[in-house]
């Protein structure tokens, strides 16, 4: 996707931006039915074993986990105005809040790894260490989906970083051009990770907290 | 008429580096045309063994273990390797920029990895069906794909999930395509059908893959870790594998078959030298086979446990995807009508699809009835039904697609009577193949046996008889096609008289496709007398 050029396939460069532009939001379609699926199976569970599932809910660190959503959300925020200052024109602007996104992406990631060693120490972790007669069953299915789709987005979320710090260097290094459309597509995925945590918080860590 | 040196995408650059690395889409659907005939050739050996086994009714051709590998690689092999990249990656790559005026796809080198995706998911699959074979049947149901079977499965799922990257980055790039690529005065009404077709494909491919992947990934977690997710014995849920199975594998079908109809939209109007009767209606009916055919997955699973009301809602909705299938059929009949109709080849494989779809849709319905499925559930009819949609439709499709563009793609004419003969062996040895099997399944012979009762043997015997027929009809393509490579009289542009863009530039194309972006004037199938009216006026 090299958008400094205009690729030969196009005609102008509007096209091409209108092209690059569904083909992220196309992709991002599938990753909604891609994720979409283990959330179904979810569901299918969580209906079935209510109560089971909601007691297993309960052992999730929902502190680091709503810390980790506000960190997730903030670094949204950066990547915005990333992509708003550098479509007006700046250059170091952008790369100081792409920066500041990759940090709280690592932040994240560093929360998470922390909440995973101490799931470890509980021996909450499926096909490792889970203590089957301490926990039960649907316990086990329940943390097998809780790792299943944390890991996934974690590692949707690796990949975002990796982007966001070449895109900073680039951008910093001035090896992109204003009119160009990389910027404002990564922005669109990184969203769409941010907007997948804002489903799985609530699934699973708010599961029956409600009162 | 001669120029042997004109320039065309075939010789703008050569060495085998310029083809491995060719971002040209006219070059990656030659590369998908050798993927695909290396894997119909696997599948078609695996069929070619099952049908030999069952001549006589004892098991004779190794052990009942070595005939459930030789049905679950046949299965493999056809549904992912061949008939889902079928007719998209090769014609639709290949035609799709050229009749929409377009210089390329949108996405040139995702098209690219696109094909390497699926290279390396087949070899790896095959691989896994080589060092040992699996046994649980194409369909991987729970628990015993986690359980109970044998052999490499987590390899060959492995293989699967990564050829379905390759099948949503085809179909990412063929919505934009469409999109965002049409030559000025090309409306969405003037596209020919097949565009639509392949657009309707490619909207399952990126909304129906994704869940095949995950479903895939969380069977391989399942069979790993060893923790419940689907399985019984751990808590789990086997009929939820069947679901998320069935809601990629159900939409699946119409991603086979809908780009046959696509094609025989094309080559019906051509060869009648009419236009296409009803062309909003038919377009409108892939749309709505693509939409409806995501509702319908439960219709497999009648026997296995799900709710009546359901099952009721499912039979309902299954009867419902047959309207627009329906449509079609009366459409490219009417369009025949008065028509200035020629018996080329393409157009005897698309009257062979146009019959063979049919009885294939009807006893759909049968199976789509509750009562009549419970009696006939996983025998030889619904091995018939299946076989009459994706054999007698799809590659029908696939064959009447490759003869009807072979001269724009080579640039070279096939023999016309050797074509003609493959197209009539291939319709009477399909036939005698699988009708039997109807009547087999209906006097009640499962599916995926080795040995039958005695009085079943005359059929079997009566369908592996036709395969031997439709062996023939399909391998003499290979041949005849191969000659006229080398052989073959030099194309014009437009041999048929056909009328859509493809047919405006020389054959084989150049390697930009048009040295100047052509302006769209005209619907597709448009006819004076009989004469094409090109869809573009070109100076």
């Amino acid at each position: 996707m090299a958008d400094e050029a205009l690729s030969f396939q196009f005609a102008t460069p509007v096209q091409q931006r209108e092209a690059v532009t569904l083909g992220m939001w196309a992709f991002l379609a599938t990753e909604v039915l891609f994720f979409g699926a283990l959330i179904a199976a979810y569901f299918n569970y969580r209906i079935w074993f209510g109560a089971e599932f909601v007691a297993a809910a309960q052992m999730t660190k929902v502190v680091l986990g709503t810390t980790n959503t506000a960190v997730l959300l903030t670094s949204s925020a950066c990547m915005a105005m990333a992509v708003t200052s550098f479509e007006a024109g700046s250059r170091r602007r952008p790369t100081l809040w792409l920066l500041a996104t990759a940090v709280l992406g690592l932040a994240f990631i560093a929360i998470k790894g922390f909440e995973y060693s101490l799931e470890y120490g509980e021996h909450l972790v499926p096909a490792l260490n889970f203590d089957l007669a301490r926990h039960g069953g649907v316990a086990e299915i329940f943390f097998m989906f809780y790792f299943c789709a944390t890991g996934l987005h974690a590692l949707h979320l690796l990949i975002g970083i990796a982007l966001v710090t070449w895109l900073a260097i680039w951008i910093g290094t001035g090896r992109i051009n204003r009119g160009g459309s990389t910027t404002r597509l990564i922005g669109l995925y990184w969203h769409f990770v941010d907007v997948v945590w804002i489903f799985l918080f609530p699934l699973i860590y708010l599961a029956g907290r409600n009162g | 008429m001669h120029a042997p040196h004109r320039s065309s995408y075939l010789n703008a650059e050569i060495g085998l580096r310029s083809w491995l690395l060719t971002t040209d889409h006219k070059r990656i659907a030659l590369l998908y045309f050798a993927g695909i005939t290396f894997f119909f050739a696997i599948g078609g050996l695996a069929a070619t063994l099952i049908r030999l086994e069952l001549i006589t009714p004892q098991g004779d051709l190794g052990s009942p273990d070595f005939y459930n590998r030789l049905f679950t690689m046949h299965g493999v092999i056809m549904v992912w390797f061949f008939l889902i990249p079928s007719i998209p990656a090769t014609m639709g790559n290949f035609v799709i920029p050229l009749m929409i005026g377009a210089r390329d796809l949108a996405f040139p080198r995702l098209n690219l990895l696109s094909w390497y995706l699926y290279i390396a998911g087949g070899l790896i699959t095959v691989a896994a069906l080589l060092l040992g074979g699996i046994d649980t049947g194409w369909t991987f149901y729970e628990p015993y794909s986690t359980f109970y079977a044998t052999g490499y499965i987590i390899l060959a799922v492995f293989g699967i999930f990564v050829a379905g990257f390759s099948s949503i980055l085809t179909g990412l790039n063929f919505i934009v395509t469409v999109h965002k690529l049409r030559a000025p005065g090309m409306t969405w009404y003037r596209l020919p059908v097949f565009v639509w077709s392949t657009y309707a494909t490619s909207l399952i491919l990126v909304l129906a893959t994704p869940v095949l992947a995950m479903t895939l990934l969380m069977l391989l977690a399942e069979r790993v870790l060893h923790v419940g997710i689907f399985s019984p014995q751990l808590g789990g849920d086997p009929l939820l594998f069947q679901h998320m199975f069935w809601f990629y594998s159900h939409p699946a079908v119409y991603i086979m078959i809908l780009p046959s109809m696509g094609v025989i939209s094309e080559v019906v109007p051509v060869f009648a030298g009419k236009r296409l009767f009803g062309y909003e209606f038919v377009v409108w009916c892939s749309i709505a086979i693509a939409a409806i055919g995501f509702l319908v997955w439960g219709h497999h699973m009648f026997v296995a446990g799900q709710a009546l009301y359901a099952s009721l809602a499912f039979s309902f909705l299954s009867y419902l995807v047959a309207v627009p299938s329906a449509i079609k059929v009366f459409n490219w009949t009417a369009t025949l009508h008065e028509g200035w109709i020629r018996f080329d080849a393409p157009m005897l494989y698309a009257f062979g699809f146009i019959g063979l779809f049919t009885i294939g849709g009807l006893t759909g319905l049968f199976l789509a009835a509750l009562p009549i499925d419970v009696h006939v559930t996983d025998t030889y009819f619904v091995v018939a039904h299946f076989h009459y949609i994706m054999v007698g439709g799809a590659v029908m499709g696939y064959f009447a697609g490759l003869h009807y563009w072979w001269p724009k793609i080579t640039g070279r004419c096939y023999p016309e009577y050797w074509a003609r003969f493959a197209a009539i062996l291939a319709f009477f040895g399909f036939n005698l193949t699988f009708f039997p099997q109807f009547i087999l399944g209906y006097l009640g012979m499962p599916r995926r046996y080795q040995s039958y009762p005695p009085e079943f043997q005359i059929w079997h015997v009566l369908s592996s008889a036709g395969a031997s027929i439709l062996a023939v009809g399909y391998a003499l393509p290979l041949f005849y096609l191969f000659w006229s490579i080398l052989k073959g009289a030099r194309a014009p542009a437009n041999p048929w008289n056909a009328t859509g863009l493809e047919w405006s530039v020389s054959s084989p194309p150049p390697a930009e496709n048009f040295a100047v972006t052509p302006a769209v004037v005209r619907p597709p199938y448009q006819y004076d007398q009989g004469k094409p009216c090109m869809q573009a006026d070109h100076g």
